[in-house]
């Protein structure tokens, strides 16, 4: 497969790269790891093979072999020889032929899965581009004009997904504007006025919205929080803590909020108050640059079921697919 | 003041929070200390070697640790039960673990960090003076000669590697009335050289790469804690220099060997100055004067 364009940013990403964060390794890998995972299963992969991850103006893409690939996530319109193609669903492509993308209509990321995955050496167990120490995915960095990525041997099945799509029921809902949070961590920092209205206010997705983070914009923070003498060795500012470890999908109180996401630093010294639940992160990923999004907090038990559904709901799919070349 | 010992800090209960569906945060303690590590290193030595399923990430950091597991396999609750009940196994003065010594070259005041800091002083508390001076006035001494000497004077322990990989959150090996303590930058700044050292709260940290970064800035080391491509054979076993538990030793330098060593690194041929002890927190409560020493002793 040739780049012929890399678009805006266009990584290799996968499950990701566990196990390493007390080295300060953040997971990387997919952003929407429902979209990765439906893109994969449609061409007949495991869900643990690469994909290409799209951020709103995708990458043009030369097939120099015959192959079936699936586009799922963000709507970029794609087209194969200037022909529209259905998303969510796989489709075939003969070699020479050109997969070409346009600024994504509705949500922020697209994946991209070719029959066989996108076969580059894993690094520390993973395929997932993980760009600030340049490791991962091709070269670790995000794809230009002129590079060629190897695809693997596709499964035996992969002919027999043609053709096969996602209901549109199945398809998320990239136009939610509400996020669901199990609030916690260092919250007791917060006045309990603070809590309410942090809970309250309507953030708008700031400019500063990425693999890292997604940094927002609303009311002030720092009257948020409750006035102390600051604990031995934690800073003096009033957000500071003694520097601990940050969840991914927690939210950082630095000056704003940050969401913390899959490329994200493990650890620093500002409060964190809540943590983003694990299927809306995948959500919350694809709300563009200037949306608004509220958090909702909920208990745990309500996020597990919340998980245990998007885990049902993806298992359901793949088992459905599965039918198609059993 | 100091009768030369290191009091020990009572704990107070454990905080478990839930990070989400996935994570589980431990605080030990608001406040940093060496008990409030040794027990996060210990707990989470003792999780890992547990055959509890579900474990996928387990981090100590420095007063507190994390741990990520798969929900579908293990009920966080379940999760936080095991984990105090081998809080309650854990006697920080028996625990015991083999460190590296390791010899850091520093040339403190250096120009490409003094270059970064004048660059961003509209986000410093003091705009006025550079990082070393102020640093050195808040914490009351003379001058920033007597700064570095006493930043240099003693090592450091590494008590959590994060932020980005490799970076390791260093704490000096003194009694509490000894330590530094600095505040981070008003406001982060984008850039920071790498291997620059900064100070922020009651830590050191060496910057592995280029980036943002809210810690002082006091100097820069010719040597790397990262090494992507693994070519120095001090990183045969990982990209990643120093682990939780190491000590490093931050030794002035000057200009003329910053760039000699420099060079050696660039070739890939340095070999760093480091040596494994046992380290014993006990003996080193009792006497880190004594214990420090013995350790310079081993090291040069």
């Amino acid at each position: 497969m040739r780049v012929l364009d890399g678009g805006l940013v266009t990584t290799v990403q996968d499950t990701g790269r566990h196990g390493h964060y007390h080295i300060g390794m953040p997971p990387s890998g997919a952003m929407d790891q429902f979209a990765h995972r439906v893109a994969n299963w449609l061409v007949g992969n495991d869900e643990t093979d690469a994909t290409l991850e799209m951020t709103y103006m995708g990458a043009d893409i030369e097939f120099q072999a015959d192959a079936v690939f699936a586009v799922t996530g963000a709507d970029m319109q794609p087209a194969l020889e200037d022909e529209p193609v259905p998303t969510w669903t796989a489709v075939r492509a003969e070699a020479g032929d050109t997969l070409s993308f346009e600024f994504a209509t509705e949500g922020a990321r697209t994946y991209l899965a070719v029959g066989g995955g996108i076969d580059i050496e894993p690094v520390m167990g993973s395929r997932s581009t993980y760009t600030l120490i340049g490791i991962g995915g091709h070269e670790g960095r995000s794809l230009e004009a002129g590079d060629e990525l190897p695809i693997g041997e596709p499964s035996t099945h992969a002919e027999a997904m043609v053709g096969a799509t996602i209901e549109e029921a199945d398809r998320p809902d990239y136009a939610r504007a509400e996020i669901d949070v199990v609030m916690g961590l260092c919250d007791y920092r917060l006045t309990d006025d603070g809590r309410e209205r942090f809970l309250d206010a309507d953030w708008k997705v700031s400019d500063e919205a990425d693999r890292v983070g997604y940094r927002f914009e609303g009311p002030d923070i720092t009257d948020m929080f409750e006035a102390r003498e600051q604990p031995f060795g934690a800073g003096s500012d009033v957000t500071n803590v003694v520097d601990l470890g940050y969840p991914v999908g927690s939210i950082q109180m630095a000056g704003q909020p940050i969401v913390l996401m899959r490329d994200a630093v493990t650890g620093g010294g500002y409060t964190t108050v809540g943590t983003v639940v694990s299927p809306d992160r995948g959500a919350l990923s694809q709300c563009r640059t200037h949306s608004t999004v509220t958090f909702n907090a909920v208990p745990v038990e309500d996020a597990l079921d919340s998980r245990h559904e998007r885990d049902a709901t993806l298992e359901r799919i793949r088992d459905a697919l599965a039918e198609r070349h059993a | 003041m100091t009768d030369g010992t290191i009091a020990r800090q009572e704990l107070p209960d454990p905080r478990y929070e839930y990070g989400g569906d996935d994570w589980v945060f431990v605080e030990l303690a608001e406040a940093m200390s060496f008990d409030a590590n040794f027990k996060a290193q210990a707990i989470t030595q003792q999780i890992r070697r547990t055959d509890l399923e579900g474990l996928v990430e387990v981090a100590p950091s420095n007063a507190s640790y994390l741990i990520q597991f798969d929900p579908g396999v293990l009920h966080p609750d379940e999760l936080i039960e095991e984990l105090r009940s081998l809080e309650d196994e854990i006697d920080v003065s028996e625990y015991q673990w083999e460190a590296r010594v390791f010899d850091i070259p520093v040339l403190y005041d250096d120009p490409w960090t003094r270059e970064t800091l004048m660059e961003f002083r509209e986000r410093h508390q003091d705009p006025e003076s550079t990082d070393l001076e102020y640093s050195a006035r808040i914490n009351g001494f003379d001058s920033v000669e007597a700064f570095i000497d006493h930043h240099a004077g003693a090592p450091h322990l590494v008590t959590m590697i994060g932020f980005v990989p490799g970076l390791p959150f260093c704490f000096q090996m003194v009694p509490r009335e000894e330590q530094i303590e600095v505040p981070k930058y008003e406001q982060p700044r984008t850039a920071t050289p790498s291997r620059a050292i900064g100070f922020g709260g009651a830590f050191t940290a060496i910057y592995p790469v280029p980036g943002a970064g809210g810690y002082q800035l006091y100097g820069r080391t010719p040597v790397e804690v990262l090494d992507v491509d693994q070519e120095l054979s001090a990183f045969e076993e990982s990209m990643v220099l120093p682990n939780p538990g190491d000590i490093l030793n931050f030794r002035r330098i000057d200009r003329e060997e910053y760039d000699a060593i420099r060079e050696e690194v660039e070739a890939g041929t340095y070999q760093y100055t480091l040596e494994r002890v046992d380290f014993e927190p006990q003996q080193f409560f009792e006497d880190p004067r004594g214990y420090n020493e013995r350790l310079m002793e081993v090291l040069y």
